[in-house]
């Protein structure tokens, strides 16, 4: 039985790290703020999610779990909502999501 | 050197690399908004560096002014200024060859320091063996940072919270002068707070009084675990100032209007130096709460409880009057 819980919680946690791998290796290769953001956020929700669960898994049935369960859902708010508020605040200072998209014909008219 | 210790190390090299390239950036960008990211940066980081090391009081401080406070005030103060550094090339070499000069004496200075966490260094030979034994028998709280900054360091403390309350004066009387009180940045109609955004509204009105909560278990749990009447302030000053963000600043002075803070500001500092000259009043010394119960060891957790109030009132009004006072001026 500990075995299995062993084995689940090893592979939330890698499974964790993976993501916030991706998440990382994504906010530096992607092309602008918004995609960037979209692969940002996978660090926020998804990693912390099975970061979390795994550690919870390995604390058992303690107070450690009711504080990492209250640190989930803290990290579950705010994170969309820091989200939302970077990629509002983008939109109002003129970054419009298909920018990047757009600067390709005003180069070949510079050429022309 | 067991696995535990191997990973306290790496984590500590992780993080400390990190910090000099957060400092070198910060030096480095030329767009003020930037570099505030960076400085919250800088502190988040140094605050896991404290907790490695097992100071987690230090840590919960720095996290809470130095990564959510601060960085509050730097914005709500580059709100009036402009957004980019100017560019200096008068002096840079003077400036250079004392940075040198000062880090290569700082350097020097390091070889004479003892290896971390060397049992024998002379900071674990003096006062700190007699605080780790006396505080169970004397104090009776678990929290020995407490102990030490309530009871055994209560002057240096109440000099704190004295420093506290002056610098807040001193902040006061600069920015509060002259025009701008009335028609202030945050005030004008259309930017009354974050009305139109949803999501952000819904979300912090949720957080604020679980924020505020935390806030109290700090102060109120400060002699058991990390915590105490700074980092308490710092938080519930951090939760009011997120109202003010979210409803206005107006709707936030009208919760907390400006004499109220003034009067924690006061307040706070009094009841503190009230605690000592009750312990005069009662037969003891200024600051000695031994005499404030018939049971010593009990009389002393009053008082540090009353004490750590005080330094909490004190802080919370300091910040969010020094918050208030950035957010009223105008940008004339």
């Amino acid at each position: 039985m500990t075995l299995a819980i062993d084995i689940l919680s090893w592979a939330m946690m890698t499974t964790g790290g993976v993501f916030v791998l991706l998440g990382g290796i994504g906010a530096l290769r992607l092309p602008n703020i918004y995609t960037r953001m979209h692969a940002a956020s996978l660090t926020d929700t998804m990693a912390s999610i099975l970061v979390l669960a795994g550690i919870m898994l390995q604390a058992g049935l303690s107070l450690a779990t009711v504080k990492l369960l209250a640190i989930l859902i803290f990290l579950l708010l705010t994170g969309p909502t820091a989200s939302y508020a970077i990629a509002n605040a983008a939109l109002l200072s003129g970054m419009l999501p298909g920018a990047l998209m757009k600067t390709p014909p005003e180069e070949d008219e510079s050429n022309t | 050197m067991s696995a535990e210790n191997a990973i306290v190390v790496i984590f500590g090299v992780f993080l400390l690399t990190l910090l000099v390239i957060t400092a070198l950036a910060v030096v480095r960008t030329k767009n003020l908004f930037v570099a505030v990211m960076l400085m919250a940066i800088f502190s988040l980081l140094m605050a896991a560096n404290f907790f490695i090391l097992d100071a987690a009081d230090v840590a919960l401080t720095e996290a809470a002014i130095g990564a959510g406070i601060t960085t509050v005030l730097f914005l709500s103060a580059l709100a009036l200024t402009a957004e980019l550094e100017q560019s200096q090339t008068k002096g840079r070499l003077a400036a250079l060859s004392v940075v040198t000069v000062l880090a290569a004496v700082m350097i020097w200075a390091t070889f004479d320091k003892p290896r971390l966490g060397d049992p024998d260094a002379p900071v674990h030979q003096h006062v700190a063996p007699w605080y780790l034994e006396q505080t169970p028998e004397l104090i009776g709280i678990p929290n020995v940072v407490t102990a030490v900054l309530g009871t055994f360091r209560a002057y240096d403390t109440l000099g704190e919270v004295f420093v506290v309350f002056a610098a807040s004066i001193g902040v006061l009387f600069v920015l509060s002068g002259g025009q701008g009180l009335d028609r202030g940045l945050m005030r004008d109609a259309d930017s009354e707070g974050l009305r139109h955004h949803l999501i952000p509204k819904v979300v912090g009105k949720l957080l604020v009084p679980f924020i505020v909560l935390f806030g109290l278990y700090v102060q109120f749990h400060g002699e058991y675990g990390p915590g105490g009447g700074f980092q308490a302030g710092a938080i519930i000053a951090t939760g009011i100032i997120l109202y003010a963000l979210l409803e206005g600043e107006s709707a936030a002075l009208h919760a907390l209007p400006r004499s109220a803070l003034q009067g924690m500001i006061v307040g706070g500092a009094m009841l503190y130096g009230l605690v000592g000259v009750a312990g005069i009043a009662l037969g003891g010394n200024f600051l000695d709460y031994s005499v404030l119960a018939s049971d010593p060891v009990i009389a002393q957790q009053i008082g540090i409880i009353l004490i750590e109030a005080g330094v909490g009132i004190t802080v919370c009004g300091a910040l969010l009057s020094i918050f208030h006072c950035f957010a009223a001026r105008g940008t004339t």
